[in-house]
């Protein structure tokens, strides 16, 4: 009836899991308990839960990649304090532990921490960007995120029924095959993966769809800013990558459930297939998280510089170059294989060549940087940490791209240090540069500084002084996921990331703090123009936060930085524009579709993973129906009376206008 | 010969006195910093391959540094002298665009990576593991085997075994047959140089040559399950009539590797200390390689049911941290 369920599946046996879970599950209950009992529920559900919006979307997806954060933080703590004391002993995780931790890190790091993070952020910026008022199909964006979210559920959900995948974050062949692994462990990282892909699959689509066909009138492509240039080679590559993904584990599903042969050891499988393919999906899926953040350094440096980026066009070709040449260098993860020189040598330069359009530009934002006039907020921190960071972490990469040094160096600890390097030096300072340049257009206010630079600052030197040891102990011959070990030597440089790794957790601790004394203080912080650190793209044109329809009348580009030009006029002349003339508008009405179909995808994966075939059955039904159901919908929209926009806009106009006349700085 | 040159004596260039300097202060930093020695690192190479690749190693970290530090140094500078307090400092926010600036920063990475381009393609080329190490002494041959979670080593040339224990001549080249009798591992000897993937059903070649006796830290690079953290093995590299002794030793004592035994050895379990085998089937390495010898055969317990959680009572009897040894331990 239930499959391999059973009372065993969980950990009433061992201290360690059973007390994590025990308090996540209770916290989850506090928070539905408490959110219930203020009578909260129909206001979520009708003004989030349901809501197609797409700003209120990327900030769910936020809210998710944040939570989410830290529980691949907790995994990293765990990570580093049992290496810091495994020496001659077993430390105080098990092997069977131990190894399901730094496959949950990387898996929740990358899924769930990182993508939500920057698909909630194009989510959130880049139809404001773009002068539009959605995307292209905002039910589906809707279903995106819930998916999205199905997929971390049923990875937490392992942290209680059963175990997650004891084979690394990308599950390797035979390893990950049901002869090696029994366990409903890599069933859970296959399904939660599958799912949330598929919510990913669609997000590309959404925002190409978008960015392709719904630009404000005049925003011609050269006119895009940089962030929406970025977030399209993204989500072209998300189009491109993620089916590759999807029918790699596809293949592995049916070797595990069907007894099909695509990677087993027996029957003509072959493991390097699936290093082929997995890699084919897993360099682009780097640049899917790097390239938008490259955007929004470039939009932080250009607005905190007081000036145009520089070198737009040649920015625009460089993100397009590393777009198309990030398809071409999935080998460098296995140059240890045995491929031959000649294959090597090629995709060893391939994978240099792509530090010449990350090279070009460093250089376009220094040269933004120069004849600047920079405020250092902290989203500018950010931003320049980013750049030396990354700087680093390009050059190990590099080394790391030369066949011969990564023969001694593959799979080692400063192999883990070189994509932390990029990772957290790129992505993660990216998303937090973009978290605290954009919240206050999410919000109405800003976040406050204080705070925002302890973490900035902590979070820069507990990196540091983490990876650095691990670089060392890299050089110093340490391989990768060790649950202890025997070398006297690297153990100093353990505890010194241990220590690195507590400072990072002030960095994480002030982050919070930041949220939530910004909260308490957001009167103190409030921001009424809607531009609250002198912008220059079509997102500060309109109130923070935005009304559902962003913009009262649709804007007319006439140049680069549409916005800048117009508050330009506006200081010029001391006077904002006319008054336009307000129409009634229509919006997306909201749908429960979302949420009522990732309900369902749960089921059907919980189902899938435990082999409750007839569950998976009645999830498949009901996800179907619920497709059927939103295809029967009456009416799509609702109308916003013109008098009701009107009144929005006006309110807005009126802390604009008085703005520009106790604005003190250049006019032109 | 390549553009390095096989063997430490005949290199005089810049970076190799960059490199004994490195090496030094890693020997000299050791003991300062806790270490007990150099028993891992790859800047303390003990053969031709090691050293070959940690001076591209090294070389290529100039190269890139000659670009890297003026980079991050004209960063901060840019960022620090352009502050918005600094009435000094020119505001020109007109200065968007620029030729000559574009003509230089799409330059300087195309050159410094076209400059890297030639040495990743001869290094590649020198440096492939499956390349001879050219030598007027014979190659000695080893056929290796990862196991859940061991390593076997097979010397097919004198007809003995040994597991998790490499024993090899010193100043002489070794050419190794790699394969996998279950998972994916690495075989790694970080003095030595070059790691290399093992596979079921597959060959990998790795050609590798210790100058000097001594003994060195081995390990599987690739995580293979439970067990993993104790798949690793020591390297002894004995001058050449040590090594003759070591062999006799190995004839006189242990017993011998049929397929009854190493289907015993293939469980999986992992092996606290080394041991040897007297005698070895003909053909194991062939049998395994092409899976007459079938593959490993995984967890024993844990097939559905209650066995789904590694929590289950049942999955602990076999736990790696048991440190099961095998009866051949000896």
């Amino acid at each position: 009836m239930l499959g391999k369920l059973s009372w065993a599946a969980l950990p009433l046996d061992q201290p360690i899991p059973m007390i994590a879970s025990g308090v996540v599950a209770l916290a989850i209950l506090g928070v539905l308990a408490f959110v219930t009992f203020k009578g909260w529920v129909p206001y979520l559900w009708r003004e989030w839960i349901t809501s197609v919006d797409h700003k209120r979307i990327g900030v769910m997806y936020i809210v998710l990649a944040l939570v989410m954060l830290i529980r691949g933080f907790a995994d990293a703590i765990m990570m580093r304090s049992q290496q810091a004391v495994a020496f001659h002993g077993a430390g105080y995780l098990a092997p069977e532990h131990y190894n399901q931790i730094f496959s949950a890190h990387g898996t929740i790091m990358i899924f769930f921490g990182a993508m939500p993070f920057i698909i909630g952020l194009m989510n959130f910026v880049v139809p404001l960007q773009l002068g539009d008022r959605d995307v292209a199909f905002p039910t589906l964006n809707s279903v995106s995120f819930w998916l999205t979210a199905t997929g971390a559920l049923l990875v937490n959900i392992s942290l209680v029924i059963g175990e997650f995948a004891r084979t690394g974050w990308l599950p390797y062949p035979p390893l990950s095959e049901l002869k090696y692994s029994p366990g409903v462990g890599v069933d859970y990282y296959l399904w939660a993966i599958q799912i949330s892909g598929v919510g990913t699959l669609l997000t590309g689509v959404n925002f190409v769809t978008t960015i392709l066909k719904m630009r404000a009138p005049g925003m011609g492509y050269l006119r895009m800013p940089m962030f929406c240039w970025t977030a399209l080679a993204a989500n072209l590559l998300i189009v491109a990558a993620f089916p590759i993904l999807t029918a790699t584990l596809a293949m592995l599903s049916l070797d595990r459930y069907l007894g099909f042969h695509f990677f087993t050891n027996e029957g003509g499988g072959n493991v390097m297939m699936f290093m082929n393919l997995i890699w084919a999906w897993g360099h682009p899926e780097v640049y899917i998280l790097v390239l938008p953040c490259f955007g929004i350094f470039s939009e932080v440096i250009s607005t905190f510089s007081s000036k145009p980026l520089f070198g737009y066009r040649s920015m625009v070709a460089a993100t397009l170059f590393i777009c198309l040449v990030s398809f071409t260098v999935w080998l460098h993860h296995f140059f240890t294989m045995g491929a031959g020189p000649d294959v090597n040598a090629v995709f060893g330069i391939a994978t240099s060549v792509i530090a010449v359009g990350t090279g070009v530009k460093i250089y376009n934002w220094m040269f933004t940087l120069y004849g600047g006039r920079i405020r250092f907020t902290t989203p500018m921190l950010w931003s320049l940490g980013f750049m030396v960071t990354f700087v680093i972490g390009g050059m190990t990469g590099v080394l790391l791209a030369i066949p011969p040094a990564d023969f001694v160096l593959h799979n080692s600890m400063f192999l883990v240090a070189h994509f932390h390097n990029v990772i957290i030096g790129g992505v993660l300072f990216g998303v937090f540069a973009g978290y605290t340049y954009w919240f206050p257009k999410a919000f109405g206010f800003t976040l406050d500084e204080g705070w925002g630079k302890a973490a900035f600052w902590f979070t820069l030197v507990g990196f540091y002084v983490t990876f650095i040891p691990l670089y060392v102990a890299g050089l110093l011959g340490m391989t990768r996921r060790l649950q202890h070990y025997d070398v006297a030597g690297w153990k100093p440089w353990l505890t010194w990331a241990a220590i690195g790794t507590a400072v990072t957790a002030v960095g994480v601790i002030c982050q919070v703090v930041q949220l939530v004394v910004s909260i308490r203080r957001r009167d103190a912080l409030r921001d009424t123009t809607g531009d609250p650190w002198d912008g220059r793209s079509l997102e500060w044109s309109t109130a923070s936060p935005p009304p559902a329809f962003n913009f009262a009348v649709l804007p007319n580009v006439e140049g680069e930085e549409a916005y800048w030009s117009l508050k330009q006029t506006a200081r010029e002349q001391n006077r904002l524009r006319e008054e336009p003339a307000y129409e009634d508008l229509e919006a997306p009405r909201n749908s429960p579709t979302g949420f009522v179909c990732a309900f369902f995808a749960t089921v059907v994966g919980f189902a899938l993973i435990w082999h409750i075939w007839w569950m998976a059955v009645i999830g498949l039904i009901g996800a179907y129906a619920t497709f059927v159901v939103f295809a029967w919908r009456d009416t799509a929209e609702y109308r916003i009376p013109a008098a009701e926009v009107a009144k929005i806009d006006r309110a807005n106009r009126s802390a604009r206008q008085d703005a520009l006349a106790t604005y003190t700085g250049p006019r032109p | 010969m390549s553009p390095y040159g096989y063997g430490r004596s005949r290199r005089s260039d810049i970076a190799h006195t960059g490199v004994i300097a490195a090496a030094r202060w890693c020997c000299v930093a050791a003991p300062i910093l806790g270490l007990s020695g150099c028993e891992a690192s790859v800047l303390d190479p003990q053969g031709p391959v090691g050293a070959q690749e940690k001076i591209i190693l090294l070389n290529s970290l100039a190269i890139m540094l000659a670009i890297v530090i003026p980079t991050l140094l004209a960063t901060l500078g840019f960022a620090w002298w352009f502050r918005a307090s600094n009435t000094k400092a020119k505001f020109l926010p007109d200065f968007v665009y620029s030729g000559r600036i574009e003509l230089v920063v799409w330059a300087i990475p195309v050159l410094t990576i076209t400059f890297l381009g030639g040495l990743i393609w001869i290094g590649s080329h020198e440096l492939d593991p499956a390349r001879p190490i050219p030598s007027p002494s014979p190659t000695t041959e080893v056929q290796v085997v990862s196991l859940d979670w061991k390593w076997l080593f097979i010397y097919p040339q004198e007809g003995v075994a040994s597991v998790n224990q490499l024993v090899i001549p010193a100043g002489r080249p070794v050419h190794f047959t790699l394969t996998s009798a279950s998972v994916m591992n690495v075989f790694f000897v970080p003095q030595l140089g070059s790691e290399i993937y093992t596979m079921n059903g597959m060959a990998t070649q790795l050609n590798l040559q210790a100058d000097h006796p001594g003994v060195f830290y081995g390990q599987s690079a690739h995580f293979s399950g439970d067990g993993f953290s104790d798949m690793h093995f020591e390297v002894k590299a004995l001058a050449p009539t040590d090594y003759a002794a070591w062999l006799a030793g190995a004839r006189g004592s242990g017993q011998t590797l049929d397929q009854g035994a190493y289907a015993g050895l293939a469980q999986q379990n992992t092996v606290a200390r080394p041991f040897t085998y007297r005698g070895v089937a003909p053909d194991l390495f062939q049998a395994i390689l092409s899976q007459r010898a079938p593959p490993g055969p995984g967890p024993d317990d844990g097939r559905g049911g209650s066995g789904v959680s590694p929590r289950s009572p049942s999955a602990h009897a076999s736990a790696p941290n048991a440190k099961v040894e095998t009866s051949h331990a000896g």
